[in-house]
């Protein structure tokens, strides 16, 4: 093989700029805080350090990138912090949320019958309800921190994905390779898992992908109003909430995780939407023919 | 009738979920230093010591009955609690919701026109940023311009607007200066509910007026000599009518239930705010009267969005 066919040139596409973006910001979460000189979390000499502005030195001398919050803890550090939660809870989320969805889904179109109603019937019942207000029951039930967002999240996401793969799995079905695996001797199981799924689940994966910046921004959510990740454990909505005083005194406090966050969703939903169109392109020519 | 069973199994789910939680309200609802008979009296009181089976069937019977209970905190019946909260909900949302329909189609139908253009990107880059934008930090930010800057910067006083609340405090109004003091407290509010929900507008319909300009009969329409405008005006947002109608059913809960952010930021005592603190309260009928309440919501919307359709789209009454 010389591989001259399949290696792609490469190409400037509308997903690579968030890409790069959401790359470097996975380096910079995971090594800003190994490699800061003190730990972030610990609060010492607050009255020489705490809110200092943006690209200034405390009384100490130390140098502050985004400036301090009201405990003297340097924010940029914290902001790292937090970035490793609030990706990991939308990639991890967002992902099993995917995964329970394309499995739930698959099952409910190959087996048909009562599952099938059953499925569509929980789905549905879930879905008579905002997410933000299933989100907000189940962040009530358990102690708020990441383990329950985690499990809210991906019991309250798999519905819209169930559906779409469900739907998807009964068009692939319809398609004349299906009896002929079949007629070759596939178990109907190797037959859903090898050759029918594979050619359903891209909307899922695009549909999933564009859930990590819902899920970031849930999570957020919950934890600016004080159900999620609980202080002094950093997260991007409860950094939020914690400058939400200090508008007027320090306003950086709260802008830099804001921007963070904004930035963060943005850079997935792109990936997503570039996906999805590509996806769309290619399935034009399929769909003309 | 499905409608009917599916609003009850929703409920009865919520009934459950609330039931399993961990963690006694009766030990939430005493101050520290209450004794072990004070925990039993309250929770006889509330009826939470009774079997979960026999909770229910007389959560069912009263339910049936329009009676959803009292608030655990403040034993005010939850009806008239929702009563005081769910029309500044319903308001806040609903003229959120259709600013954001107004603002997002045009937007859109522009972007459609003037596809390609400087426009068209400013807008696309306007609406994609502000759907990643969390709304409560888009209220800080609003409050930190128009509150603390504009005043600090001594501009003019319509553009210093108040942050907190739906009325001026200490003072008694009535007629049109309450009515003016309401829509000044309304504006940050609403502006931020609707710009967010016109983002998410003006994309779905950008790409829905671009499929419907590709279509024969725009062609036709252009050819048979009818005006620009007209070929706007008459076909194509014709065809717009029925997505739109759809779409608008699928936003509004989720529009008010949005709300709970800018409630919490502006402090607006709504329907949001009060599940929030009740949840935080372990407020179980307030909780439930509030869930009940959304689903209702969602319920009514989309029942109300499959009567509407033959009206927006006759071929579907065909």
């Amino acid at each position: 093989m010389s591989g001259e066919s399949t290696r792609r040139r490469w190409r400037l596409t509308p997903a690579t700029l968030p890409i790069i973006a959401l790359v470097l910001l996975v380096l910079a979460v995971l090594l800003v805080p190994a490699l800061a000189a003190r730990d972030s979390l610990r609060i010492e000499d607050v009255l020489a350090r705490r809110l200092v502005p943006p690209f200034a030195h405390d009384a100490r001398g130390d140098f502050h990138l985004l400036g301090t919050d009201r405990f003297g803890r340097d924010l940029f550090v914290r902001m790292m912090l937090a970035g490793r939660l609030s990706l990991l809870v939308g990639v991890v989320g967002a992902g099993l949320a995917g995964a329970v969805g394309t499995l739930l889904g698959a099952i409910a179109a190959w087996t048909g019958g009562v599952v099938d109603r059953a499925l569509m019937a929980l789905a549905d019942l879930l879905l008579a309800l905002p997410r933000l207000v299933l989100l907000l029951v189940g962040a009530a039930l358990w102690q708020p921190g990441l383990q329950t967002i985690l499990v809210v999240l991906i019991g309250t996401g798999w519905m819209g994905i169930a559906r779409l793969v469900r739907a998807e799995v009964i068009s692939v079905r319809a398609r004349p390779f299906v009896p002929a695996a079949r007629a070759l001797g596939a178990t109907p199981s190797r037959v859903l898992f090898r050759h029918v799924l594979p050619n359903a689940i891209g909307p899922a994966l695009v549909a999933t992908t564009l859930g990590v910046g819902n899920a970031i921004l849930l999570e957020s959510g919950l934890s600016f109003l004080g159900l999620g990740i609980q202080p002094p454990a950093p997260s991007w909505g409860n950094m939020i909430a914690g400058g939400r005083d200090l508008l007027v005194v320090a306003p950086w406090v709260a802008l830099g995780p804001g921007l963070a966050l904004v930035l963060t969703v943005l850079a997935t939903s792109l990936i997503g939407d570039a996906w999805r169109d590509r996806i769309a392109g290619e399935r034009a020519p399929l769909a003309a023919s | 009738m499905r409608t009917a069973l599916l609003y009850w199994c929703v409920l009865s789910l919520t009934f459950a979920l609330l039931r399993l939680a961990p963690g006694d309200p009766a030990t939430f609802l005493l101050p520290p230093g209450a004794t072990a008979s004070d925990v039993v009296r309250l929770r006889r009181e509330l009826e939470l010591d009774r079997p979960v089976a026999v909770q229910y069937a007389r959560w069912v019977q009263r339910t049936l009955h329009a009676d959803l209970g009292r608030s655990f905190t403040d034993r005010r019946p939850v009806t008239s609690v929702l009563a005081a909260t769910l029309p500044v909900s319903l308001a806040l949302g609903g003229a959120s919701l259709l600013l954001s329909f107004l603002l997002g189609a045009l937007a859109g139908v522009v972007q459609a026109a003037r596809r390609g253009t400087l426009t068209d990107f400013t807008l696309t880059v306007g609406s994609v940023v502000l759907a990643a934008s969390p709304a409560y930090w888009l209220g800080l930010a609003a409050i930190a311009c128009f509150t603390y800057l504009a005043s600090s910067l001594n501009l003019p006083l319509w553009l210093r607007l108040p942050a907190v609340g739906m009325s001026t405090p200490g003072i008694e109004l009535h007629g049109a200066a309450h009515a003016a003091d309401l829509l000044r407290h309304a504006i940050l509010p609403v502006a931020l509910l609707s710009a967010i929900g016109a983002a998410g507008v003006a994309r779905y319909v950008r790409t829905s007026a671009l499929d419907v300009m590709g279509s024969d009969w725009m062609r036709t329409a252009r050819a048979k000599g009818a005006s620009e405008r007209r070929v706007f005006a008459r076909h194509l947002l014709a065809n717009l009518r029925a997505p739109l109608l759809t779409l608008f059913a699928l936003a509004l809960p989720g529009t008010v239930a949005g709300s709970v952010f800018v409630e919490t930021i502006f402090g607006w005592p709504g329907m949001g705010r009060l599940m929030v603190t009740a949840i935080v309260a372990r407020d179980y009928p307030v909780v439930l009267g509030c869930a009940a309440a959304y689903a209702a919501l969602v319920i009514l919307a989309n029942l109300a969005a499959e009567l509407l359709l033959p009206w927006a789209d006759p071929r579907v009454a065909a």
